[in-house]
């Protein structure tokens, strides 16, 4: 089988980028980095089709493997149709995330906290809410609405200790 | 042959379709909603029945959907494991849907927006995952898988407050990472053979070279096993399914972890048949049950301990399906069945006991077996057919498990049957530990007491019963604790129908002749044949199978028992007994 070798790399660049986004607390950015993994997947469904050729109307005189497999291209519409509709909802759902919460973050699990805490497992340094990100967006009043929301435990804990985003920002180099 | 009931199974999946499509036609009218609803599914599950019925005795059918002959055309294959499959789910969909209306009915338009959506959504997803069951080639499962997922997504976060969106943005980007990795794969696939028809596929496959196979083995099963929640990819499952409605809960504990298990047999049946990589599945069996109940220990809600327990079970599954043979198989088919009634049934309990009582976590809870025995024999038996005790189904489709383990007689699979001997027992804990705090336990016992338990005398919590468990509601649950007591009345032929459809798996060839037709079959029929009776044991007993049949054979238990403790007595007897062959 010949494969484009621009397809190619442009794939696993997709991909490569996808992967790391996908890796990152920021909900946006995994959005990010699903948009570019599906699109990714679908340009390698679209190389298994091998070499381009004809377009794959039955005409004299024309072997088979002169024609381009047309299979390929069916199965990545449907994909591209249902990598679309997963955008939209993922995009709902952290919109949703934002308006109520006011966040744009995967939020640990409060019951899976309680067990750790209840059997002795947590660890401070392991489990405790590390604040990632600071944004200008991110404001105890509700800019549109003008009411004030609940300050969420991650910036309770940033104002308890002062100078929260550089230790916690040390704190992860550390780790890595 | 102009008239035959098989040809009409795409209606399987075009009827939920055409019933979500007039559900969301009549969004102002919530009673035509319903109605149609209800209709549809009611239509699909006898359309099941009747199907199951033909299968039973005539065995695989496929369907080529617009006369496209099977390779090149959509095709979608009904054989008795699909058929059982389809029946099950379809019954188990059927009450809940009819629990979410009495819900709903009770709790007078809590979460509806300005649409409502969940019926509609509801038949969304029965329509996928009837999809899935019956697809006849790889794309195909992965359109189905992504119906259902969808309608999951919206099922899940329904409503839209903040813990549900908080768990359904895990829930969603893990499903579409797993989809993704699916995709992937059936983009290689075709790469390598070609074809994306299972049947195609599966001929074509040992043509490949044994690396390339094993990656694709390897990277479906992965795919597979993040939908199945198989234990180091089921972190995602306790995290999300608890914070959904109890009947939506219930739904997807039953049915969409299951979907991935089928996916899984399908694979290792069809298209990479062997013992290349049965010992790596045994050991993330292991790891998964004992992984799963440790985990369900922990919790003290009931929702969050059933879901750790699911995780659990599905380890059996994985079990009876490296086992690679046909009495692994035939158990494995039992215990799915099994496992989806009894996984829905204690969620909708569960949803009971959350309506009750106003909390799911056992230490608030208190008092419930004195306040309604109803409920507690409903939360009772699930509970003990979940533990695996005699004479529940449970216990049936576990036996079968360790039996199919013990014939193999390796170190593994006596590891294996060791440790589902112990999840067996763990979970027996982790569901008495309800009991005994949330339905033995006086009210007045508990610490920090719901008020709505603590009541002025037995007669005032009995009347308020009437108020908060509505008979809509409790019927239902019932009819599928009935459901899965028919599981230990009816274990004779369900696991005679089993032991066939994990034949007819297992042979391939009247899989693959339904599909691509005799003539293709016949070219490398003898090829199947031995590769078969190579890899696969005891395929052929001239007993009718009776010797294996393990839940009629009764004077095999004492040895099952003491068999967990020592190695002494691993040789199974291999005596053919007519009598017992006959009875069923």
């Amino acid at each position: 089988m010949t494969i484009n070798l621009t397809l190619l790399i442009v794939m696993g660049a997709m991909l490569a980028i996808g992967i790391y986004l996908m890796l990152e607390r920021s909900l946006t950015r995994v959005l990010l980095g699903i948009i570019l993994i599906s699109n990714g997947v679908n340009l390698l469904i679209l190389q298994t089709a091998g070499r381009a050729g004809e377009s794959p109307i039955v005409r004299d005189g024309l072997g088979a493997e002169e024609y381009l497999d047309p299979l390929p291209q069916a199965l990545l519409l449907t994909a591209i149709v249902i990598a679309f509709a997963m955008v939209a909802i993922l995009l709902a759902l952290i919109y949703r995330s934002w308006v109520i919460a006011r966040q744009d973050e995967v939020t640990d699990d409060e019951e899976d906290r309680r067990v750790a805490t209840t059997i002795g497992a947590h660890d401070p340094e392991e489990d405790d809410d590390v604040g990632t990100e600071t944004s200008e967006f991110i404001d105890s009043v509700d800019p549109v609405t003008g009411s004030v929301r609940a300050v969420n435990p991650a910036e309770r804990n940033r104002e308890a200790s002062e100078e929260p985003t550089s230790s916690s920002d040390a704190h992860q180099a550390g780790e890595s | 042959m102009q008239f035959d009931v098989v040809n009409f199974v795409p209606l399987a999946v075009l009827i939920p379709f055409f019933g979500a499509a007039f559900a969301f036609a009549f969004y102002r009218n919530q009673a035509t909603q319903k109605a149609i609803t209800i209709g549809a599914l009611i239509i699909t599950v006898v359309l099941e029945i009747v199907l199951l019925s033909e299968v039973w005795h005539g065995g695989t059918h496929a369907v080529q959907l617009a006369g496209w002959p099977a390779p090149f055309g959509i095709s979608m294959v009904i054989d008795r494991f699909a058929a059982l499959m389809l029946v099950v789910s379809s019954i188990i969909t059927l009450a809940v849907l009819l629990y979410a209306v009495g819900q709903g009915a009770a709790e007078e338009k809590n979460d509806s927006g300005p649409v409502s959506i969940f019926y509609p959504t509801f038949l969304i997803l029965v329509a996928g995952v009837s999809n899935a069951f019956l697809a006849g080639d790889l794309f195909n499962l992965y359109v189905g898988f992504e119906i259902f997922l969808t309608a999951s997504y919206v099922l899940l976060t329904l409503g839209g407050g903040e813990a549900r969106i908080r768990a359904g943005v895990t829930y969603v980007v893990v499903s579409i990472l797993s989809s993704m990795l699916f995709l992937i794969t059936i983009g290689l696939m075709y790469a390598a053979t070609g074809t994306v028809n299972l049947a195609d596929l599966a001929l074509k496959i040992t043509e490949l070279d044994h690396g390339t196979q094993l990656m694709l083995h390897v990277m479906l099963l992965v795919a597979f096993g993040i939908k199945a929640a198989v234990f180091p990819l089921a972190f995602w499952l306790p995290d999300s399914y608890p914070t959904a409605p109890a009947p939506v809960t219930a739904v997807f504990a039953g049915l969409l972890t299951k979907v991935g298990i089928y996916a899984m047999i399908r694979t290792e049946t069809l298209l990479f048949p062997g013992e290349r990589i049965n010992t790596v599945l045994m050991v993330v069996a292991a790891l998964t049950m004992i992984v799963g109940i440790l985990g369900a220990l922990a919790q003290s809600d009931i929702k969050r301990m059933l879901s750790f327990t699911l995780i659990s079970h599905i380890g059996y599954l994985v079990f009876g399906l490296a086992l690679s043979s046909v009495i692994g198989m035939a158990a494995t088919i039992y215990y799915v069945a099994h496992h989806i009634t009894i996984q829905t049934t204690l969620f909708l309990v569960t949803g009971l006991i959350e309506r009750r009582a106003g909390t799911s976590n056992v230490d608030k809870l208190g008092g419930l077996a004195r306040i309604s025995p109803v409920l507690a024999i409903l939360f009772f038996l699930p509970a003990m057919n979940l533990a695996g005790i005699p004479p529940f189904s449970g216990f049936v489709g576990k036996l079968g498990m360790m039996q199919g383990g013990i014939a193999e007689n390796t170190w593994i699979t006596w590891t294996l049957v060791f440790a589902s001997v112990l999840t067996s027992l763990l979970t027996l804990l982790a569901v008495a530990r309800i009991w005994a705090r949330g339905f033995w336990r006086k009210a007045e016992d508990v610490e920090k007491p719901e008020r709505i338990l603590i009541q002025k005398s037995l007669a005032h919590a009995r009347a308020a019963n009437k108020r908060l468990l509505p008979a809509a509601m409790v019927a239902p649950t019932a009819l599928l604790v009935a459901m899965s007591l028919a599981f230990t009345v009816f274990a004779g032929p369900l696991m005679n129908f089993s032991r066939a459809a994990a034949q007819d798996m297992y042979e391939r060839t009247p899989y693959l002749e339904a599909v691509l037709g005799e003539d293709r079959v016949d070219g490398v029929r003898d090829e199947l044949v031995e590769f078969t009776t190579g890899y696969v044991i005891d395929l052929d007993t001239d007993d009718d199978g009776a010797a294996e049949f393990a839940p009629v054979r009764t004077s095999l238990q004492p040895d099952m028992e003491t068999d967990d403790r020592g190695f002494t007595r691993v040789e199974i007897d291999e005596q053919a007994d007519p009598a017992e062959g006959g009875d069923q």
